[in-house]
C-alpha cells in the first residue's frame, strides 16, 4: 500500500502570531521537496486582512523549486483567490468546507449551503482550466461550537463536494476529539457516498489520538493522510494544546508497518529542525525529541 | 484548518466536548449500554480494559527530582479515587540504587487502601519481598527483560541469574498467597542490542508465567515499537500464554503508544485522573505529557 502524505506548511505557519519571512518559507518548502513527500501544501490565496501570515502567497509560490512528481496545492477560498493562484502558477487548489453550520458561520460568516455555492464558482473555473481541486471537510468528529457532529452530516457535505468535482475529500478532525470508534463510525457513513480511494484523513493530535485514529482509517482502506512536519500549527481552540500530527511520527509508524511512503525520514526530520529553529519553538514530533537525546 | 476564527470565546468548554463522547461517564455509573445505531465497537476489542497505573512508581522513579513522601501519598490517594483498579505504589529496592523510592515503607503504610483497588509493589529479590510484606503489601511485581545486555546494564546479572532470584520471591509469595505480576522489558527493542526477536520475549515470558506470575506485562521500554512489531510479538507470546494473562506497557517515546495500544477505556473517571495528574505536575513544577490535559487545562 502506498500512502501519500501531505505536509501543510501554510496551515502551520498561519496559526503562529509572528510572521515567518518569505525566504525562510521558500527554503523550508524546498527542503520538504527533497524528502520525497508527494504533496506539499504551499500557501493560501486568502486575503491578508484575514490571514496576514500568508500575505506573501504569490512570492512563495513563484519562489519555490517545483520538483517533478511533487504537487504544490494552495488554498483558494473564492474565485478571486483562485484567479490569483493560477496567475501565480498554481497547478492544484483546495477548498475548505465544514460539517458544522455554526463553525462555517463563525469561520466564514455564511451557511454551509452558501459556502458550497462560493466553491462551485471555483470548481467551475478550475474545471475550465483543468486544475484539480481537493475538498476539505472540517469538524468531522466534533465541532468547537456545536459539539457532536452526526456522521450523516459529514457524509452529506463530502458527497456534495465530491459530486461538484473535487478529486479527493480530506476529512478533518479539526479539534482532535475523535477516537478510533468515532473515526470508524464516521468513515463507514462517508464511504457509502464517496469511494474510499477518494478519501483522506486529517487527524489532529490535540488529545493525543491522531495516530490511533489514522491507523483505524488505514485499516478501513484510506491511503492518503495529512500531517504537518514537526507537528506545526497549534490549536486555536485550546491554547497550549497541540494540533496537527507530526509527519515524522506518522512516517515512523507507517514505515514500521512496512507501508511505502517514499519519504526519507532523516531529511524530513532535518526540515523540521530547520523550521523550528526559525520559529524559535520546540518540535511537537516525539520521534525528533527522542532522536535529539542521543 | 481554513481561516482562523475570531469568535473563540463562543467555543464549547472542554468538559462539554468530552461529555459528548459516549465513553466518558461518571465514575459510579457502569459503562453505558450502546444504542444499537451507535454500536461502533471495532471488532476484536475487549469490553473492559484494566489500566495499571504506574505513575507513582515507574513514573516518579524516572523523574529528575525526588518527590516528598506526603506528595506521593496524596497522588496515590487521588488516583485511588479516580476509579483505577491497580496502582503501582512503590518499589522495595535498595535506596542506594533508587533513592527516589527510599520512602517505600512509609508510602506503603500511609496510603489509603481503597476497597477493590490493588497496590502492587516492586520486589527485585527476597529481601525486598520481606520488607514489602512487613510494610503491608498484598501484591508484588518482578521485572525481567528479553535482552541480556539490558539485564547486565540494569541489574548486573544475566537473564538466567535474574530468573533464579525471582523464583525465590515467587515461591515465598505463593506460600503466603500473595499474587505476583511479571514484567518483561525490551519486548520490542533494546537500547543496547537493538532488535529483539519475539522468540526471546516468548521464552522469558513463559518462564515467569510457569513459575507462577498471574500476569505478564510486556514492555516496549524504549517506545520503538509500531503496531506491526507489536502484533508480531504478541502473536508469538500468545501461542504460549493465554491472552487473559497478558498486559502491554507501551512507552510513548516515538509517539506510537496509543496506536500500539488502541483499545477503549471504560469505567475510569477521566476528570479525576486529570486532576491527579495536574496535582503531581504542579508539585514537580513541570508540564504534563498528557495531550488530553494540555488540551483541557488551557489557561
Amino acid at each position: 500500500m502506498v500512502v501519500a502524505k501531505r505536509a501543510l506548511p501554510w496551515l502551520a505557519a498561519s496559526l503562529r502570531p509572528n510572521i515567518v519571512p518569505t525566504q525562510v518559507k521558500i527554503s523550508f518548502i524546498n527542503m520538504l521537496s527533497e524528502t520525497g513527500l508527494p504533496v506539499i501544501e504551499a500557501t493560501s490565496f486568502v486575503s491578508p486582512k484575514w490571514v496576514p501570515q500568508m500575505a506573501d502567497h504569490t512570492e512563495v509560490l513563484q519562489g519555490i523549486q517545483k520538483f517533478p512528481g511533487v504537487s504544490y496545492p494552495v488554498l483558494t477560498p473564492n474565485l478571486k483567490g483562485f484567479q490569483a493562484a493560477v496567475a501565480a502558477g498554481a497547478k492544484e487548489v483546495s477548498i475548505f468546507g465544514a460539517a458544522s453550520e455554526l463553525f462555517t458561520k463563525k469561520n466564514i460568516n455564511c451557511s454551509i449551503e452558501e459556502s458550497l455555492q462560493r466553491f462551485s464558482e471555483v470548481m467551475h473555473a478550475a474545471g475550465e482550466a483543468s486544475i484539480p481541486v481537493r475538498g476539505y471537510v472540517s469538524c468531522v468528529l466534533g465541532c468547537p461550537y456545536e459539539g457532536k457532529i452526526a456522521p450523516a452530516k459529514v457524509a452529506e457535505v463530502s458527497k456534495k463536494m465530491y459530486s461538484m468535482g473535487c478529486y479527493e475529500i480530506s476529512l478533518g478532525d479539526t479539534i482532535g476529539v475523535g477516537t478510533p470508534g468515532s473515526m470508524k463510525e464516521m468513515l463507514s457513513a462517508v464511504m457509502k457516498e464517496v469511494p474510499v480511494r477518494a478519501l483522506a484523513v486529517h487527524c489532529h493530535d490535540t488529545y493525543g489520538q491522531a495516530l490511533a485514529n489514522t491507523l483505524v482509517a488505514l485499516q478501513m482502506g484510506v491511503s492518503v493522510v495529512d500531517s504537518s512536519v514537526a507537528g506545526l500549527g497549534g490549536c486555536p481552540y485550546a491554547q497550549g494544546a497541540s494540533g496537527n500530527v507530526a509527519t515524522e511520527d506518522l512516517v515512523y509508524m507507517l514505515h514500521g508497518l512496512g507501508i511505502h511512503t517514499g519519504v526519507d525520514l532523516q531529511k524530513l526530520m532535518e526540515a523540521g529542525v530547520f523550521i523550528c529553529k526559525a520559529l524559535n519553538r520546540r518540535t511537537s514530533s516525539k520521534v525528533v525529541q527522542a532522536s535529539s537525546r542521543l | 484548518m481554513g481561516t482562523v476564527p475570531s469568535a473563540l470565546k463562543h467555543c464549547l468548554s472542554y468538559q462539554h466536548l468530552l461529555k459528548e463522547q459516549l465513553w466518558i461517564g461518571e465514575p459510579a455509573a457502569p459503562p453505558p449500554a450502546l444504542h444499537p445505531e451507535q454500536e461502533f465497537q471495532i471488532s476484536g476489542l475487549p469490553d473492559y480494559v484494566k489500566i495499571v497505573e504506574v505513575g507513582p512508581r515507574d513514573g516518579l522513579q524516572n523523574e529528575k527530582v525526588t518527590v516528598p513522601t506526603d506528595i506521593k501519598i496524596e497522588l496515590i490517594n487521588r488516583l485511588s479515587k479516580a476509579g483505577l483498579s491497580v496502582i503501582e505504589a512503590t518499589s522495595f529496592v535498595s535506596s542506594k540504587w533508587v533513592p527516589q523510592m527510599a520512602d517505600h515503607t512509609e508510602v506503603m503504610r500511609r496510603i489509603e487502601r481503597h476497597p477493590g483497588v490493588q497496590y502492587p509493589v516492586l520486589t527485585p529479590n527476597l529481601q525486598g519481598f520481606h520488607s514489602a510484606i512487613a510494610a503491608g503489601a498484598t501484591e508484588v511485581s518482578v521485572f525481567g527483560a528479553a535482552s541480556e545486555s539490558f539485564n547486565k546494564m540494569n541489574i548486573n546479572c544475566s537473564i538466567e541469574e535474574s530468573i533464579e532470584k525471582f523464583e525465590e520471591v515467587i515461591k515465598s509469595a505463593q506460600n503466603m498467597n500473595i499474587p505476583v505480576r511479571g514484567y518483561v522489558s525490551c519486548a520490542l527493542g533494546c537500547p543496547y542490542e537493538g532488535n529483539i526477536i519475539p522468540a526471546k520475549v516468548v521464552e522469558v515470558s513463559k518462564q515467569l508465567y510457569s513459575m507462577g506470575c498471574y500476569e505478564i506485562s510486556l514492555g516496549d521500554t524504549i517506545g520503538v515499537g509500531t503496531p506491526g512489531s507489536m502484533k508480531r510479538m504478541l502473536e508469538a507470546v500468545m501461542k504460549e500464554i493465554p491472552v487473559s494473562a497478558l498486559a502491554v506497557h507501551c512507552h510513548d517515546t516515538y509517539g506510537q503508544a496509543l496506536a500500539n495500544i488502541l483499545t477503549a477505556i471504560q469505567g475510569v473517571n477521566l476528570y479525576k485522573v486529570m486532576e491527579a495528574g495536574n496535582f503531581i505536575c504542579t508539585a514537580l513544577n513541570k508540564k504534563t505529557n498528557s495531550k488530553v490535559a494540555q488540551a483541557s487545562f488551557n489557561v
